[in-house]
């Protein structure tokens, strides 16, 4: 197992709580409807292709990529597509999106849906990334950036390393765990198939040590790889944050405002790798994905293999329904989790999880004056200092916060979770990034 | 209908608070409290209770009817003032000064500048310095410890281990010559020398302080190099000549160092923002306290040189900036 490593700079562990950590994945019961947002990447929304009254199957393209930072969706189930129109997503507001009444389970003859494991990569580097583009792949671990484009490093750049991202370091998050735990073989083949589109000879596989029967399953079946290994880590949150990996791995720091290409780095995560080898070895485009159901009152913690469409009411329902005193659900984990409004958001490619809180956990504790202990600083694992950065962003001074590098934030959320004052930072700190964002933007155009 | 509460991310707090903060300074005093109430029995009690009451009145009285807002002296922040001023003064002090020097320490050091956390001097420092000032006399009166087992007998005044010093090296003495005079380090340790009610025993404060470095309530930067700077600093001029000057560890254990280093400079409030301009904090707090001593026209110059590093602190915080993630481009330094 070797030594833990870790990042350098600040970090905090708040209670790690996975209970769904031993629940093997279920497949979900297909939906009656299946809601599919047009904007499920980070970057431009699909366009649709598809109209009302048309019939689809599963895994048929229904959006097409808009531009470059965009993405492909598939129909994740068979039917009639009821209606293009605004739905809600997990930002509150409503969107467009199509709405498709399900029947049967009728799959694109063109996918392969047996269970035989494809070891040998026939397809050439060129041949995966189009193969990964066709499929619509985001980045699984939430951020849901584009995946092929993190394959085309810009001229000039090369990569060195492939790190996947086994981390999971947020909180009651268990989705990437039990895909390591079920999925470890195809985990790998994906993982060498993005070695092969990238033409790196290293990859290292990052697990946190709170996982180590994950560590010592996939440390045993990545023998069998030539050029894997796996690094376990010591429990640290952020970890999980591209750059706190990359450091944890490989000891290099992405310089500020640029991407990890620029030390030779390509992150992805171990539910991309596993998206990757069905899209590459079976041909099946991004139509599910696993979803943990979390939270201390939920009576059966569990994690689900759920279309996308899938309202997370059915995923609460399969768990023995919404606890009485819920006061807050969240999709992804509690640090960087979104709130959601309503139980109709369906499952997207970037849901990781839906955590349901107690009413008593729910609302934030009240705000008091900041005694300048510094305890943001110290935890910031970007070496910022929130508590000056919110007091830039609250008094708009754009400037300084400018000047104090608030783009650099990486919004994890460490300074709020340990200001004893409980002062809301990440608000503010949000605040200055999107105004920030926008002076510069405005700068560059003139 | 389901009404969901919506928030931004985190939607988790650690379970830390200011009041814990506090507390946990006040419970890392409690060793120095208890020494205090040893040698110097019931006028130590006397000094605390009406330094704790006082400060906690003038913070209630002055943010109900002159800030006219919500009342905070539930948060321990008035109370750790209270007992850090207590600590600050001799134990015979006259009782109307303690409330003076609570009015002193709330009114114009904390509320004057806005209340909790914008103070940019040590309250109870501020308070010690405008007693200091104002009533030499008694504030330099320093009874003799004396253990309460031992009676409640009159109370003998005398000069502190630093005042000894001073005065005799002034009138053309040497350190061997003053040695009889002073106490023993162990006396240091135990709290067998003349001084502040607070300050009196060593060990008690070094109790208080790896208590607060566990509970991560101050971080070993400012104590370490502003001791360390006393050590370097006061080793070299005794290495010059050990008969004109006092020994590294006589500096360390004698006078408000320890309680300054532990309890005083670590004020989050008032000291710099970042673990590097902390170290050059307690630099200049070192350098400063054994200047004063040595050359300075008072004995004693921890609290001149922590109120004059406090005033420094903003400029600090300009100059000394955490280390930002990726400021330094390291492309491929090991593996």
């Amino acid at each position: 197992m070797g030594i833990l490593k870790t990042f350098a700079l600040g970090g905090v562990h708040p209670e790690e709580n996975k209970l769904s950590a031993n629940a093997p994945i279920e497949v979900l019961p297909l939906p009656k409807q299946a809601i599919i947002p047009l904007g499920q990447n980070l970057g431009a929304p699909s366009k649709a292709i598809v109209k009302k009254g048309d019939k689809v199957k599963v895994g048929q393209l229904i959006a097409e990529a808009s531009g470059f930072i965009s993405t492909n969706i598939h129909s994740p189930v068979s039917g009639t597509v009821f209606k293009l129109d605004n739905v809600i997503d997990g930002s509150g507001y409503k969107r467009p999106g199509i709405i498709i009444n399900v029947d049967g389970d009728e799959w694109d003859e063109s996918i392969d849906i047996s269970d035989t494991l494809i070891t040998e990569i026939t397809d050439d580097a060129q041949a995966i990334i189009d193969k990964v583009k066709k499929a619509g792949l985001v980045g699984m671990g939430g951020a849901t950036f584009p995946t092929y484009v993190k394959l085309m490093p810009p001229p000039g750049k090369v990569a060195e390393y492939l790190i996947i991202n086994g981390v999971e370091c947020e909180p009651y998050l268990t989705s990437d765990h039990r895909l390591m735990l079920e999925k470890g073989q195809e985990m790998l083949i994906g993982t060498k198939i993005l070695m092969k589109a990238l033409g790196v000879s290293k990859a290292i596989i990052g697990i946190e040590n709170n996982k180590p029967d994950a560590i010592n399953h996939i440390s045993v079946l990545a023998k069998d790889f030539e050029g894997i290994s796996v690094q376990a880590l010591k429990v640290q949150y952020p970890q999980g944050g591209e750059k706190q990996l990359i450091k944890a791995t490989v000891n290099r720091e992405v310089p500020s405002g640029k991407l990890p290409i620029e030390v030779g780095c390509v992150v992805q995560n171990v539910g991309t790798a596993f998206a990757v080898y069905e899209a590459v070895q079976k041909n099946k485009p991004l139509i599910d994905r696993v979803v943990s159901v979390t939270g201390k009152a939920v009576k059966k913690p569990a994690n689900y293999l759920a279309r996308i469409g899938t309202p997370i009411q059915q995923l609460i329902d399969a768990s023995e329904g919404l606890p009485e005193n819920t006061g807050k659900i969240v999709n992804g984990g509690p640090m960087m989790g979104k709130a959601l409004t309503s139980l109709d958001v369906p499952v997207v490619k970037g849901s990781s999880g839906i955590l349901l809180m107690k009413k008593e956990e729910s609302s934030r504790k009240v705000e008091s004056p900041c005694i300048r202990c510094s305890k943001c600083t110290y935890v910031c694992p970007m070496g910022l200092e929130p508590y000056l950065l919110s007091k830039a962003a609250k008094l708009a001074k754009y400037d300084i916060a400018e000047d104090e590098m608030v783009m650099d934030c990486i919004e994890c959320g460490s300074c709020q979770y340990t200001c004893p004052a409980s002062i809301p930072l990440l608000d503010y700190l949000r605040l200055g990034k999107s105004k920030v964002g926008a002076i510069m933007r405005d700068r560059n155009k003139k | 209908m389901n009404m969901f509460t919506v928030s931004g991310s985190p939607h988790v707090h650690g379970d830390d608070s200011t009041k814990k903060i506090m507390y946990g300074v006040v419970y890392a005093m409690i060793p120095a409290i208890l020494v205090s109430v040893y040698f110097f029995g019931l006028d130590a009690i006397r000094v605390l209770v009406l330094s704790v009451i006082g400060c906690l009145f003038f913070e209630w009285v002055i943010q109900k009817y002159l800030i006219k807002g919500g009342t905070t002296i539930n948060d321990g922040s008035a109370l750790v003032t209270g007992i850090l001023l207590a600590f600050n003064v001799p134990s015979n002090l006259p009782s109307w000064m303690i409330i003076i020097g609570a009015l002193v320490a709330i009114g114009m050091a904390k509320m004057s500048f806005g209340g909790l956390g914008k103070n940019i001097f040590n309250p109870a420092l501020v308070a010690r310095v405008f007693l200091l000032i104002s009533f030499p006399v008694q504030m330099t009166s320093w009874p003799k410890p004396k253990a309460i087992t031992e009676g409640l007998a009159d109370v003998v005044t005398g000069p502190t281990p630093l005042g000894i010093v001073k005065e005799g090296l002034d009138a053309g003495k040497t350190m061997s010559e003053l040695k009889p005079q002073i106490p023993t380090y162990m006396q240091d340790l135990m709290g067998q020398m003349g001084g502040s009610m607070g300050e009196v025993s060593a060990l008690a404060l070094i109790l208080g302080g790896i208590y607060m470095l566990v509970k991560k309530i101050i971080t070993w930067h400012i104590p370490v190099s502003m001791l360390g700077t006393v050590v370097i600093f006061s080793g070299i001029l005794w290495g010059f000549n050990p008969e004109h000057y006092a020994d590294p560890v006589f500096h360390l254990l004698t006078g408000g160092m320890l309680l300054g280093a532990i309890f005083m400079a670590t004020d989050m409030v008032s000291c710099p923002m970042t673990k590097r301009g902390q170290l050059v904090y307690g630099f200049g707090i070192g350098l400063l306290t054994i200047l004063i001593r040595i050359w300075g026209a008072y004995p004693e110059g921890v609290s001149f040189a922590i109120l004059f590093m406090n005033a420094v602190v903003p400029l600090i915080n300009k100059a000394f900036k955490p280390k930002r993630f990726g400021a330094k481009p390291g492309v491929a330094i090991n593996q």
